[in-house]
C-alpha cells in the first residue's frame, strides 16, 4: 500500500519508520531539506521537498497511487488543504489529518465531504488528554488502552514484590480472584524482551504485565500484582497548555486538582474557565512552592509543559518530595528510555499515542481498533471475525484451534455487550470483536491475514 | 566483533551470489567443449569457498549499515569482484595477473579496453564470459543486490547512493530501494532484448547478436572479434548500434517514467538529454566534415556513417569501433578522445561526467558573466525548471577538480613508465572515463603496455566508474579514524 506522510516532525517521522518497517511504501514530504536527507539515510523510504499541499508536490510523491494520506504538517491549514487537494484532484480513497486547533474541532461539520474532506481527524492533545485521564483512573498502570467503547481494557503494570500473584504461576490467578470477575494476562516484558505467557509462567518482580479485564475489574485484578493505595484524589498538573486545561477541566468534579502555570496571564485565561481547579501562577520546579502546596500529599503528578526537560526535572524533583506517581510527558524518544524507572512511574510519549490512534486507520480490513506499544514494537488489535463458520480461519473455532501466529495472544472477545475474557474453550461467534495482543510488530500482517474471510467460500 | 563485519559480510554475501555469474560461461564451455570447462569450475569452487570464508566468522554481524558503510562496500564488492572475474583469464588463457586483472576490471567498469589478440579463435565461454561480465557491470553490481538480496533493505540506500552516477543520488522512482532496483533491472533487461533481436534481424548471427546486445546496451565496448562491430561491415547494424547506444546513455528513470505513463513526452522535456542530443550532433557533424574534406573514405554518406558511429560511440564511452580511429589524420583522433569526458546522461551505463554536470558548469560559468553584467542580480541555479541548491553546485565543482587532479597524477606516473607522451594521456583519459579505445602504443590493443601500467589502469577505471569520490574517501585518514 502507498501511503504519503506531509510533514516530518516527530510523529510524521515516527509514522514512517513504523511503517517501514512493515510492507508499506512511505513517501514523506516536508519543505526541510536537511530533514528529509537525514530520514532518507536512516529509512527506507522516498523523500520529496515541497510545500504538502501543493498539487504539483503530491504528484512527486505520487498522490496519483497512493490509497492513503497522512497530513501532519504544523499548520492546521496545510493539513487541510492537503486533504481538499487530494480529494478535488487526485481522489485519495483516504485521508488524515492532524488538527489542532479547538475551534476547528468544534465543527464536525466543517470535515464534511463537501467541504473539507477529511476521513478520519487526530487531535495529538485530544489523544493524550485521553490517555493521561486513564492513567490517573488507575494509579499504578503505565498504560490504559481501551476496546469496544471502553468496555473492556488492557492495562500494563509494572509488577511489585507485595503483590499477592508475583513469584507465583499465572494459572493461580483464577483461584485468587472472586468468582464474578475474570482476567487474562495477554503478555509479559522482562528485560524488554516479550514473552507470551501459558499457564506455568512465573510472574517476576519488575516485569511489566498487560492483562486484559473488563472496565470494572480492572483494580481488582491489579491488586493482585501491586500493593494499592486509594483512588488517586488529589492531583497537581504542571503546565497550564491545551493538555494541562483540558485535563483539569475533566478531572475537577471528580478530583481535587492544582494546576502551576508559569504565564500570569495564561493562568488568569485557564482560572476564568475553570471552576474548583486551583490555578497557580509559578515554576513547576520551584521547590519552595510546591512544597507551599502540599507536594508530600499529593497522589499524582503530571508533568505537562512543552519543555522535555523541565517536565523531567519537575517530575524528579516532585517525586523525592513526596508525590505518590508521577506522570510526565515527554517528547524526545531517547529520554523516555533514559527516565522511566523508578523516578518517574511513566513517561508519556505524544508521538507514541498519536501513532496507535493513526494505526487503527491503517490496519487493514477488518481491525476496529489499534493501540501501539513499546515504541511501535507490540501491538494490540481489536479485530472483528467476520464471515461463517468454514468462511473463515477464526470464527466457529474455539481459541485452542486457532493458528495463531508466534508471538500473538488472544486476551479476550467483546460479544455486543459482553466482554468474555479468553480461555482455550471459549467459542469464537461471528461478528465477535477479538482483542489481540501482538508483541511482534512483524507478525502483524499474519495476524490481518487470519481475520481475512476466505472468498472462495462465500 | 569488529566494526568492519557487516560489511564483510555484505562482501561475502554479494561475491557468493555473483559466483553464480560462472554458470552460463561453464553452460557454453560444456555444450561446446571448447576446453575452458575446468578452467569455470574451478573458479566457481574458488570464489564460493572464499565467499564461505570470508561470511563464516561474521554470519551473525547484521548490524545496519551506517552512511560510512557504504563507501567501504562498494569499494570492496568492486574490488573483489573485479578480481574474482579475472580467474576464468588465467586458468583458461594462462594469462599473466596483470593482464587477467585488467580485463576482468576494463570488463566490469565497462571500459573495454582488452589486452587480448586473436579474441575470434577464443574459447566460445571465453568470448561469452567477456561479454557477460560488460553486461552485470553495466548498470551496477551493488543495483543488482539491492534489487535480489533482502538482507540490503536496510542500508540499502548508502550503498546504492555510493555507486549510482550522477550528482544528484537521492531521487528514487518508487518509495522502496529495492523497487526502485528492480524496476532499473527490468528496463535493463528489457532493452537488452529488444537490441538483441534487433541485431539478429539485422543479420548478426544469435550468438553474436545476443553478446552484442550486452556490451551496447551497457555501453560497454567488448567485442567477440578482434575487428569489433567493423567485423560485420554493415552500415545497417553500425546505425542500430548508434541508436542503442544512444538510447542507453539516457537516464533510466527517463525510460521508467516513459513507460509508466506511457508517453514520449517526459524525453522531450528533460533538459539533459537536449544537451546530451545537441553534443552528438555538434560532434558528429565536425567529424563528417574533416573525414569528407580529408578524403579519408570515398563518399560524403561514406564519411557520415563512420563519424556519426565514433562521434557516438565515443562520446558515450562505449568504445565500439568499425575503423583504426588511432589512425584517422589530424585533430580526430584527439577530438574523439577528449569528447569521451562528457560521457552520457546520469543514471545510465556510461562513464566520463556525465551530461548533467556538464550542463551544471556551462550554467554556473554562464551566471559568474551574467554578475559582471549585473552585480545585483540573484540568478539561481536551474535544472529542468527547478532550482538546484548550492550543495550540488559545489559537489560539481568539486568531482571536477578531482577528476583533473587524478587525470594529471595518472597521467605523470604513466608517462614516466611508458616513456610516450601520447599513450601516456591516451590511456589514462580512456580508463578515466571508461572509454576502451586509446592511441598510440595502445591504439590497436593495450597488451603491450607494461604491468605497473596495467595495473594503475585497472585502479583508474574503477575510479571512473564509481565517480572518485567514493574511492577517495577511502584513501582519507578522517574515514578510518573512530
Amino acid at each position: 500500500m502507498q501511503i504519503i506522510i506531509l510533514g516530518a516532525g516527530q510523529v510524521g517521522t515516527g509514522m514512517a519508520r513504523s511503517l517501514s518497517q512493515e510492507d508499506f511504501d512511505i513517501t514523506v514530504v516536508d519543505t526541510d531539506a536537511v530533514r528529509l536527507r537525514e530520514l532518507q539515510e536512516k529509512l527506507d523510504i522516498r523523500t520529496v521537498l515541497g510545500h504538502g499541499a501543493h498539487p504539483q508536490t503530491l504528484i512527486r510523491a505520487g498522490i496519483e497511487d497512493a490509497e492513503l494520506l497522512i497530513a501532519l504538517t504544523n499548520s492546521d491549514e496545510t493539513n487541510m488543504v492537503a486533504c481538499q487537494v487530494a480529494y478535488s484532484l487526485f481522489n485519495t480513497p483516504t485521508k488524515v489529518a492532524r488538527v489542532r486547533a479547538a475551534d476547528y474541532l468544534a465543527h464536525p461539520e466543517l470535515f464534511k465531504r463537501e467541504h473539507a474532506p477529511i476521513d478520519v481527524l487526530i487531535s495529538p492533545e485530544g489523544l493524550v488528554t485521553d490517555h493521561i485521564q486513564h492513567l490517573i483512573e488507575y494509579p499504578g498502570a503505565l498504560q490504559v488502552l481501551d476496546f469496544a467503547d471502553g468496555r473492556a481494557r488492557l492495562v500494563g503494570t509494572r509488577a511489585f514484590y507485595d503483590g499477592p500473584l508475583v513469584g507465583h504461576e499465572l494459572r493461580e490467578l483464577r483461584e485468587k480472584l472472586p468468582d464474578s470477575v475474570d482476567a487474562r494476562v495477554a503478555a509479559i516484558f522482562r528485560n524488554d524482551e516479550p514473552i507470551i505467557p501459558k499457564g506455568d509462567t512465573v510472574i517476576e518482580v519488575d516485569d511489566i504485565v498487560y492483562f486484559l479485564a473488563a472496565h470494572d475489574d480492572i483494580p481488582v485484578v491489579m491488586r493482585e500484582l501491586r500493593r494499592m493505595g486509594g483512588p488517586a484524589n488529589r492531583i497537581m498538573l504542571a503546565g497550564g497548555g491545551n493538555i494541562g486545561a483540558a485535563l483539569a477541566r475533566r478531572l475537577e468534579r471528580t478530583h481535587h486538582v492544582k494546576l502551576v502555570e508559569r504565564d500570569a496571564g495564561r493562568a488568569e485565561l485557564i482560572a476564568e474557565d475553570l471552576d474548583t481547579t486551583i490555578v497557580l501562577v509559578g515554576d513547576c520546579a520551584d521547590e519552595d512552592l510546591l512544597h507551599e502546596e502540599g507536594i508530600d500529599e499529593i497522589d499524582v503528578f503530571c508533568a505537562l509543559t512543552n519543555d522535555d526537560e523541565a517536565n523531567i526535572l519537575s517530575s524528579m524533583l516532585a517525586k523525592r518530595m513526596g508525590a505518590d506517581k508521577v506522570i510526565t510527558l515527554i517528547n524526545r524518544p531517547a529520554y523516555v528510555d533514559l527516565v522511566e524507572s523508578d523516578r518517574i512511574d511513566v513517561a508519556v510519549s505524544p508521538q507514541q499515542v498519536t501513532i496507535g490512534a493513526l494505526l487503527t486507520h491503517i490496519r487493514r480490513g477488518h481491525m476496529v481498533r489499534v493501540h501501539s506499544l513499546r515504541r511501535g514494537a507490540a501491538e494490540a488489535i481489536e479485530a472483528v471475525a467476520h464471515g461463517r463458520p468454514g468462511q473463515s480461519k477464526v470464527v466457529g473455532r474455539r481459541i485452542e484451534e486457532i493458528d495463531l501466529p508466534p508471538d500473538t495472544s488472544i486476551g479476550g472477545i467483546i460479544r455486543g455487550d459482553e466482554v468474555i475474557i479468553a480461555h482455550h474453550d471459549v467459542m469464537i461467534e461471528p461478528d465477535d470483536h477479538v482483542i489481540l495482543f501482538v508483541a511482534d510488530q512483524r507478525q502483524i500482517w499474519r495476524v490481518e491475514k487470519l481475520f481475512a474471510v476466505d472468498a472462495m467460500f462465500v | 566483533m569488529s566494526a568492519y563485519a557487516p560489511v564483510q559480510r555484505i562482501v561475502a554475501v554479494l561475491l557468493g551470489f555473483l559466483s553464480l555469474g560462472f554458470l552460463p560461461p561453464l553452460i557454453f564451455a560444456v555444450i561446446n567443449d571448447d576446453g575452458a570447462a575446468l578452467a569455470f569450475v574451478t573458479s566457481l569452487v574458488t570464489v564460493l569457498i572464499v565467499a564461505t570464508l570470508l561470511y563464516w566468522p561474521v554470519r551473525r554481524a547484521n548490524r545496519d549499515l551506517r552512511v560510512r558503510d557504504g563507501f567501504l562496500v562498494v569499494v570492496a564488492c568492486w574490488g573483489a569482484v573485479c578480481l574474482a572475474g579475472s580467474l576464468p583469464f588465467i586458468l583458461a588463457l594462462d594469462a599473466g595477473l596483470a593482464d587477467a586483472v585488467f580485463e576482468s576490471t576494463s570488463g566490469i567498469t565497462t571500459t573495454g579496453a582488452t589486452v587480448f589478440s586473436g579474441l575470434d579463435d577464443m574459447p566460445i565461454s571465453i568470448r561469452w564470459y567477456r561479454q557477460q561480465l560488460q553486461w552485470m557491470g553495466g548498470l551496477g553490481i551493488i543495483v543488482l543486490a539491492v534489487a535480489i538480496l533482502p538482507m540490503l533493505r536496510i542500508g540499502g540506500m548508502q550503498v546504492y547512493k555510493a555507486e549510482v552516477t550522477g550528482p544528484v543520488k537521492e531521487s528514487r522512482l518508487t518509495p522502496r530501494i529495492a523497487e526502485t532496483a528492480k524496476a532499473l533491472w527490468l528496463i535493463y533487461i528489457g532493452l537488452t532484448a529488444i537490441c538483441a533481436a534487433a541485431y539478429w534481424a539485422a543479420g548478426m548471427s544469435l550468438f553474436d547478436a545476443v553478446t552484442h546486445s550486452f556490451s551496447t546496451i551497457a555501453t560497454a565496448g567488448f567485442s567477440t572479434y578482434d575487428d569489433s562491430i567493423g567485423h560485420f561491415d554493415s552500415a545497417m547494424i553500425d546505425w542500430l548500434v548508434v541508436f542503442f547506444i544512444f538510447v542507453a546513455s539516457l537516464n533510466f528513470a527517463l525510460h521508467f517514467l516513459a513507460l509508466r505513463r506511457a508517453t514520449a513526452q517526459v524525453y522531450l522535456r528533460d533538459p539533459e538529454l537536449k544537451l546530451f542530443a545537441f553534443l552528438l550532433l555538434a560532434v558528429s557533424a565536425i567529424a563528417t566534415v574533416l573525414l569528407w574534406q580529408q578524403q579519408v573514405f570515398g563518399s560524403f554518406w561514406e564519411s557520415l556513417r563512420y563519424a556519426v558511429f565514433h562521434a557516438v560511440s565515443y562520446t558515450t564511452t562505449t568504445g565500439f569501433a568499425t575503423d583504426s580511429v588511432y589512425l584517422w589524420p589530424g585533430m580526430l583522433p584527439l577530438l574523439l578522445l577528449l569528447v569521451s569526458a562528457f560521457g552520457g546522461c546520469a543514471g545510465a551505463t556510461t562513464g566520463g561526467f556525465k551530461i548533467v554536470r556538464v550542463y551544471l558548469l556551462t550554467k554556473q560559468g554562464i551566471r559568474e558573466l551574467q554578475r559582471l553584467i549585473h552585480p545585483r542580480a540573484v540568478v539561481p541555479l536551474k535544472l529542468g525548471g527547478r532550482t538546484l541548491n548550492q550543495e550540488v553546485a559545489n559537489a560539481v565543482w568539486g568531482f571536477v577538480s578531482l577528476y583533473i587532479v587524478c587525470v594529471v597524477a595518472l597521467t605523470l606516473i604513466v608517462a614516466g613508465i611508458e616513456h610516450d607522451l601520447v599513450t601516456a594521456v591516451s590511456v589514462v583519459f580512456s580508463a578515466m572515463n571508461n572509454l576502451g579505445p586509446a592511441l598510440g602504443e595502445a591504439g590497436a590493443n593495450w597488451g603491450s603496455l607494461n604491468d605497473s601500467t596495467k595495473w594503475l589502469m585497472s585502479f583508474a577505471m574503477l575510479l571512473g566508474r564509481l565517480e572518485i569520490f567514493t574511492i577517495l574517501v577511502l584513501l582519507t585518514p578522517a574515514y578510518w579514524k573512530h
